[in-house]
């Protein structure tokens, strides 16, 4: 499943709550306001760290890049574009948005 | 059917494609409108003959709480039409046990008979759907 | 592939809209088919006929009328929700149609993926 997560992690519990709820083949993309999740030196960095050990987590570059956080990304977490999305949506079986 | 649902436009042959849909509710009711309207796509999903699930978790678990008494913001309490579910044949409805106990909620607080289970297996039943609703 | 997509919030104020945008456009360069955009709670509003965003500005409306337009897509507006909202046929832009609910199931059955879009 992919599991797409767009709100800030100190927004919203919705990354929390996506990486609690993740399953064999899962995969995260963090886009839109969802990408603050996917920075070095937060309060959620370490969650991430450690969800990053067993799942694919990516980041949507245009936001990123957007919000000025290109030099911040986790180390491990891998940037797409919207073609690298819509191939991620393509690629597994279902998708599930974390609003 | 009601003018709200606009008829059912069969527009294509969808007979004999069976499907796993999941409703999945994470939002307070009353504060915002996507439990009222989420319902809402539930009843019409109904006619559909699918393989529906509904899914409460995090702050979804209060839309089915009992003792709602909505006169006083004067908006529409629509939490009987929860139980009127299982008139439609919608019985698969799944709340969280962490969430619900982060909330000091218990099995006989919900208005309606729930399958109460832990994250892991919400996890699961996430993972085996064809299509996953969000509101 | 064949994907469906469902759009919870309006233009400008979610990014939602935007995105779903561009992932379509995207996916349409790749090859893919989208069968249908359904707006759905106040996503119904990017169907407004009546929107004037400054001229320095994506025109949201106008561009899901133009990618409607030049790839045929199908998009729709969910009738209780435009109704509640004050959206109808005489404020709705053209490339949009009001239908019911239904139509979002369907495209649940008759697509390979179907992606939300939210807040």
């Amino acid at each position: 499943m992919l599991h797409t997560v767009n709100k800030s992690p100190t927004e919203r519990n919705a990354l929390e709550s996506c990486l609690k709820h993740l399953a064999k083949g899962a995969a995260v993309l963090l886009m839109e306001d969802g990408v603050y999740g996917a920075l070095k030196g937060t309060t959620t960095t370490k969650t991430v760290e450690q969800a990053l050990k067993s799942y694919p987590i990516y980041a949507l570059y245009p936001d990123i890049e957007a919000r000025g956080m290109q030099d911040r990304v986790i180390d491990g977490i891998k940037l797409v574009d919207y073609s690298g999305f819509v191939d991620l949506v393509a690629e597994h079986a279902n998708v599930q948005a974390w609003l | 059917m009601t003018e709200a649902t606009g008829g059912i436009e069969m527009e294509e042959d969808t007979s004999g494609k069976i499907k796993k849909f999941l409703y999945v509710n994470r939002k307070a009711p009353y504060g915002t409108i996507y439990a009222l309207e989420s319902l809402e796509v539930v009843l019409i999903a109904a006619a559909f003959d699918q393989d529906v699930s509904l899914a409460f978790l995090d702050d979804g678990v209060y839309q089915v709480v009992k003792g709602q008494h909505t006169k006083g913001i004067d908006v529409k309490n629509f939490s009987p039409t929860y139980r009127a579910l299982e008139g439609y044949d919608i019985e698969k409805l799944f709340v969280e046990k962490e969430s619900m106990e982060a909330r000091g909620l218990k099995e006989d607080d919900f208005i309606v008979p729930v399958k109460v289970v832990n994250a892991q297996e919400m996890a699961d039943l996430m993972q085996s759907q064809d299509v996953i609703f969000s509101f | 592939m064949k994907f469906g997509i469902l759009i919870n919030e309006g233009p400008y104020t979610h990014q939602s809209s935007d995105t779903a945008y561009l992932f379509a456009k995207a996916a349409i360069e790749k090859g893919h088919k989208i069968h249908r955009v359904f707006f759905y709670h106040d996503g119904v509003y990017n169907s407004s006929r009546l929107t004037e965003p400054p001229q320095d500005d994506r025109h949201i409306v106008n561009r899901w009328q133009k990618l409607a337009k030049d790839h045929h897509v199908d998009l729709v507006v969910c009738v209780a929700a435009a109704l509640r909202r004050g959206i109808k046929d005489e404020n709705l832009e053209e490339g949009f149609r009001i239908s019911g609910l239904g139509q979002l199931i369907e495209s649940g059955i008759q697509t390979d993926r179907l992606v939300v879009f939210g807040d």
